[in-house]
């Protein structure tokens, strides 16, 4: 018992990465009907700012915040400079540049770093949290805090602020939003804005526990799929639950299914993703679109 | 009376198909002027094209201003609010959200409330659906609140195309009568309808397009009298 409720909350807190990058991915595929396969390299590239930030004596939560600063203007200037010239492309265009992307941003980040792993530090006491028998590891617990904060935040900011409802316009009809004057190629770029800064966080809770090295997010972004697929691709909330999800599964199919164990606990998230697209291809909370061809 | 948009010589393309073929009117500061035609005659691409949503040659003025070269979003700005073909909801959010996000391009930004009062007044039933889903709505009161939305703008010109299509005649009626009531307030308004009776009623001034061109413009009441009119769009 104690073991599982151990299991679970180990699960929750890489599950909150996977729900971080998964509602990245569901942002900008809500706004563009594209799905970025370099999210997980730009959050890869942001922690290794972070890193570099640190490395020049900045405090921890210092270059956690400018970090974030500095992911949100990269995505918008990704968006603006890159994205934004194949925008009317056809949609595989669009893909490969965002594959490209991927391509670049890792040998970017292995030329100027090295492909040499490096310890990345945590933000949270190394002595684990007891309850009873049960020992909860600090960083865990402080990870899924900071994943429900920058929910919350986002929650907030969607919901209350009337730039959250243009941004929420515009992916949801720019024809109409641009007749009320809002400018929707901005509101995508916030969106990439946005989305760098999930990817960010994401990648700077993961660090420490994977070690920083190009391909950090290689495996993460797998798994964000998982989720984003599990949740439906359509439904930010989805995608969050999905992540949660995905990370508890991941880890109590790789404890107690013993010919799975720790190495073929990856396959469980693309075994996810097939059995959801058999089953439910629109994801658990995904809405049907319906498309005239 | 002082000119408020000027239209001169204006052509339209989809891709290589020109839908309009020269096309020039002014409307003056204060009325209601209505476009007619039949299917295809090219009223919902001149109102795209003011709202600069078409490829266009010619020139356009909204008070001595080109708007040739601009962006949508800055002729909204400008004051001139397009409650357009399929009237434009905002199926996911609230009727209020709608609404908000129909002051959005508003020069003076100031607070809501007045505006929300001003157009629920118009529109009592929008007060009674304020958080529901906009796409929830019937078609009535999606026209409506497309009427609704542009007016959040505070605008100087409201153009409408076709609020009649698809709504039950009582509906229409109701919408029109507010419509004049609004255009008291002195809002100009452009109307583009396939209902003739119910525009001429309502307009007093009217531009007939036949296939990209203006063929017939002159004040309601004469036109009403004509024969063409009155045969081919009035069905007497």
């Amino acid at each position: 018992m104690d073991i599982l409720i151990q299991q679970i909350v180990s699960g929750l807190a890489t599950g909150g990465i996977y729900a971080s990058l998964a509602l990245a991915l569901v942002m900008i595929y809500q706004a563009t009907d594209v799905v970025n396969f370099a999210q997980g390299e730009l959050a890869m590239f942001a922690t290794y700012v972070c890193w570099t930030l640190l490395g020049a004596g900045m405090p921890y939560w210092a270059a956690f915040l400018s970090t974030l600063v500095i992911a949100f203007a990269g995505g918008v200037v990704i968006e603006r400079v890159i994205i934004r010239p194949v925008e009317n492309a056809p949609i595989l265009s669009i893909v490969m540049v965002t594959l490209g992307l991927l391509v670049i941003c890792n040998s970017l980040a292995g030329w100027i770093w090295t492909y040499v792993q490096k310890p990345f530090p945590s933000p949270f006491s190394s002595t684990p949290f007891k309850v009873g028998n049960i020992v909860f590891g600090a960083h865990d617990l402080g990870q899924i805090q900071v994943t429900l904060l920058v929910l919350l935040c986002i929650y907030l900011f969607f919901r209350f602020t009337p730039l959250g409802l243009a941004m929420r316009a515009a992916a949801h009809n720019p024809v109409s939003s641009r007749l009320v004057g809002i400018r929707v190629g901005w509101m995508l770029a916030l969106g990439w804005g946005l989305a760098s800064v999930f990817g960010a966080v994401a990648g700077m809770m993961v660090a420490p526990v994977l070690t920083l090295e190009p391909n950090l997010m290689g495996g993460v972004q797998i798994y964000a799929f998982a989720a984003a697929t599990l949740g439906g691709f359509t439904s930010p909330g989805g995608a969050v639950l999905g992540g949660f999800i995905v990370g508890v599964v991941e880890n109590l199919v790789g404890t107690y299914v013993s010919f799975i164990g720790t190495e073929l606990k990856f396959t469980v998230a693309l075994a996810m993703i097939i059995v959801v697209l058999l089953v439910k291809p629109t994801g658990l909370f995904g809405s049907t679109v319906v498309k005239r061809v | 009376m002082s000119v408020l948009l000027e239209v001169q010589e204006l052509e339209a393309f989809y891709g290589r198909t020109k839908a309009l073929h020269g096309v020039s009117f002014s409307i003056v500061n204060g009325g209601i002027t209505t476009i007619l035609g039949a299917n295809g005659a090219g009223k919902t691409t001149t109102l795209r094209a003011i709202s600069r949503m078409v490829r266009t040659t010619g020139t356009i003025r909204f008070e001595s201003k080109p708007l040739e070269g601009k962006a949508t979003e800055d002729v909204v700005q400008l004051g001139i609010a397009h409650a357009p073909e399929g009237r434009g909801t905002f199926v996911h959010l609230t009727v209020e959200e709608n609404l908000r996000l129909g002051a959005w391009g508003r020069r003076e930004r100031g607070r809501l409330t007045d505006d929300f009062e001003r157009v629920f007044g118009y529109f009592p039933v929008l007060r009674e659906r304020r958080r529901q889903a906009a796409g929830t709505l019937s078609g009535g009161e999606q026209q409506m609140l497309a009427v609704a939305r542009a007016l959040m703008l505070r605008p100087r010109l409201l153009l409408l195309d076709e609020p009649s299509l698809g709504l039950a005649p009582l509906v229409v009626r109701e919408i029109f009568k507010i419509l004049k009531t609004i255009n008291e307030t002195g809002v100009t308004i452009l109307l583009v309808e396939q209902n003739a009776a119910l525009a001429l009623d309502l307009a007093d001034h009217v531009f007939l397009l036949e296939t990209g061109r203006v063929v017939m413009d002159g004040p309601s009441d004469v036109l009403r009298q004509d024969d063409t009119i009155r045969r081919a769009y009035l069905g007497y």
